[in-house]
């Protein structure tokens, strides 16, 4: 079953054209990797897919519903989720709370009981705990979830975007290079999360990465983007032993 | 070792329901604000009080309102906003010529809590009116907005005919008392604090914080922007007619730039987001330039200068150190490590 279907998706700032022609299929439970080199237009296919920037050409499906031209919030409400390529935490609120704000359109009260904390405020935050705490043990954060996020180490401020990401319950999960800034003993760590997370939650991600071990290790299949077009795309080992890809890396 | 990983547990003890609803900011600023009301109500009862003091209770009052609301918009939302005078103003002539004109229809107790709804109505409709437009920018297009409109706003009060033009509004009845604003705090402290203990408030610091990551989880910016915006103008409104109640007049030269600034002060002094903090600068601010009134001619450089030092204070790491220490809970641990010490020697 296919989730995600881009056809010809692109994207201009002024005269550069930083995606062109993109386009990719990923079925459901796989995990999918974007390489290429620096500025060659990876985030930018993130922030296209999740409404940040409005594609000047092509299409997006998501399980089978357009959402070419949607606002980030009817797009995250439609089922993807993402990390950030520079961390993007809420630092002055716990742990805990980052994670509850990933459940921000699935636990819902109204303003009314926010303000007189009567009907279901309780029920609502308990029930809230405990899905973002569940999350938080995953991801080894639960002995964190009260102190503020950005006391955390940068390891793990990764791992608590990828739990606040999560707890939308997203169809699709985006992971801007997760490794990045980890060292090789994390990364291994972090793979096995990822592999853990798309077993457990059945999920399905897309992630852009540059260690090129952790890509060769847990991605069934690959896309590389260079100069805002793909290069090769296939299955992994086929791909990076593709000559063409070789040199775009070598050539760099 | 026992007591460590009990530490380190999520919730040491589990959280209970009442804690979930009122955690300590909401507990504190409540004890604070009760405690001062006590203080007060003693010094009058025990003929403590001289008229001075009496006479400073309502102005500090207000300006625990005004310092608290908007803290939501500076300190919770982090958006500027420089025109929180003007929206006290449109409050207190809305409020109070809805007084005036309806004395014949209700008696005082009626009218009172009406008009003090009536102005925060007026004064969160404006809040809409201006915020609609302008939240939706990105950028900081707020805070020269909210200044034009404090400026706009008195000129327009100054040349309209039912607001008693330039020489002000008069004959409204005094009827604010301390023990009416103390009640008034309590409800803003608590639609305040327990909006910000929701996922509201939680939404609310998420945009302060990133907005772009809220954004990415689907919360809904302009919304809850515009929700802090349109109540922190509400209250300033029902402090505008509890200001006009209390002096017995109105004049629009009484809420310029210069008041904006002020709130605006007693906010950052007191900590932005530190609703605590909020009402305890509200309260030096409002009773230091009274203090210094036998300085005379000196009087505001005085004043100035205790305001840097209470701002560099502030910023310093070592007076959050301090603060840091004498707190209650830090302080309790440190007497039990202390007796332990001694156990074991
Ligand atoms: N908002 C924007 N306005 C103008 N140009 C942009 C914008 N966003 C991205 N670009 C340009 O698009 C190109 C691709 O950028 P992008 O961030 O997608 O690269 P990347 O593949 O993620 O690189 P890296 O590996 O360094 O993260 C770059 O040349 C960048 O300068
Ligand atoms: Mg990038």
């Amino acid at each position: 079953m296919t989730i995600l279907e881009t056809k010809k998706l692109g994207i201009s700032f002024g005269g550069l054209r930083a995606v062109d022609d993109f386009s990719i299929s990923i079925q459901k439970g796989q995990l999918y990797g974007l390489i290429g080199p620096n500025g060659a237009g990876k985030t930018t296919v993130f922030n296209l897919l999740t409404g940040v920037y409005k594609p000047t050409d092509g299409s997006i499906t998501l399980d089978g519903e357009n959402i070419t031209g949607k606002s980030t919030i009817e797009i995250s409400k439609a089922g993807i989720a993402r990390t950030f390529q520079n961390i993007r935490l809420f630092k002055n609120l716990s742990v805990l709370d980052n994670v509850k704000l990933g459940l921000h359109n699935r636990v819902k009260y109204n303003l009314l009981t926010s303000i007189f904390k009567v009907g279901s405020y309780s029920r609502k935050e308990e029930e809230m705990n405990k899905i973002a705490l569940e999350l938080l043990r995953v991801f080894g954060l639960e002995n964190e979830a009260q102190l503020p996020a950005s006391s955390l180490p940068y390891g793990m401020q990764r791992k608590l975007e990828i739990a606040r990401a999560l707890a939308t319950n997203p169809k699709l999960l985006l992971l801007d290079e997760p490794a990045a800034g980890m060292n090789p003993n994390e990364t291994a760590e972090l793979m096995e999360t990822i592999k853990f997370v798309r077993d457990e939650f059945d999920m399905t991600i897309l992630l852009i990465e540059h260690d090129m071990r952790l890509v060769a290790g847990i991605c069934e299949e690959i896309c590389v983007l260079n100069f805002g077009t793909v290069l090769a795309k296939g299955k992994t080992s086929e791909v990076l032993n593709d000559p063409r890809v070789i040199t775009a890396y070598l050539g760099e | 070792m026992g007591a460590k990983s009990e530490k380190n547990k999520p919730f040491p003890g589990g959280i209970g329901r009442f804690r979930q609803k009122y955690d300590n900011n909401f507990l504190i600023s409540f004890g604070i604000m009760i405690a001062i009301f006590l203080f007060c109500f003693l010094m009058i009862a025990t003929g403590n009080a001289t008229r001075h003091f009496k006479s400073l209770l309502v102005p500090a009052g207000i300006n625990i309102i005004l310092a608290i609301s908007l803290n939501l918009v500076v300190g919770i939302l982090g958006e500027l906003s420089l025109g929180h005078a003007g929206f006290m103003s449109v409050g207190a002539y809305a409020g109070c010529l809805f007084s005036i004109y309806t004395q014949e229809l209700f008696p005082i107790g009626v009218r009172f809590p009406l008009s003090l709804l009536v102005g925060g109505l007026v004064a969160a409709f404006f809040g809409l009116v201006i915020g609609v437009p302008v939240l939706r920018l990105k950028g900081d297009y707020l805070a020269i907005v909210t200044l034009a409109f404090g400026e706009i706003i008195r000129s327009v009060i100054i040349n309209l005919d039912f607001t008693g033009g330039a020489a002000g509004l008069k004959n409204i009845e005094k009827h604010t008392t301390y023990t009416s604003v103390f009640i008034i705090i309590l409800i803003t402290l608590f639609v305040i604090l327990n909006l910000i203990n929701s996922r509201h408030g939680r939404a609310i610091m998420a945009i302060r914080d990133n907005r772009i990551a809220a954004e990415s989880l689907g919360v809904n910016i302009t919304y809850f922007k515009l929700l802090s915006f349109i109540l922190a103008a509400f209250f300033a409104g029902i402090a505008g007619v509890l200001y006009g109640h209390n002096i017995g007049s109105l004049t629009a030269a009484q809420f310029d730039y210069n008041r904006s600034i002020e709130i605006l002060v007693m906010v950052v002094l007191g900590g932005m987001g530190n609703i605590k903090g909020s009402i305890i600068s509200a309260i030096l601010i409002t009773i230091i330039p009274e203090m210094l009134r036998g300085a005379d001619k000196y009087r505001m450089l005085f004043y100035s200068i205790i305001l840097i030092i209470m701002m560099l204070l502030n910023a310093s790491p070592r007076f959050a150190e301090f603060k840091r220490k004498i707190r209650i809970k830090n302080l309790a641990s440190a007497l039990k490590s202390k007796s332990r010490q001694k156990e074991e020697v």
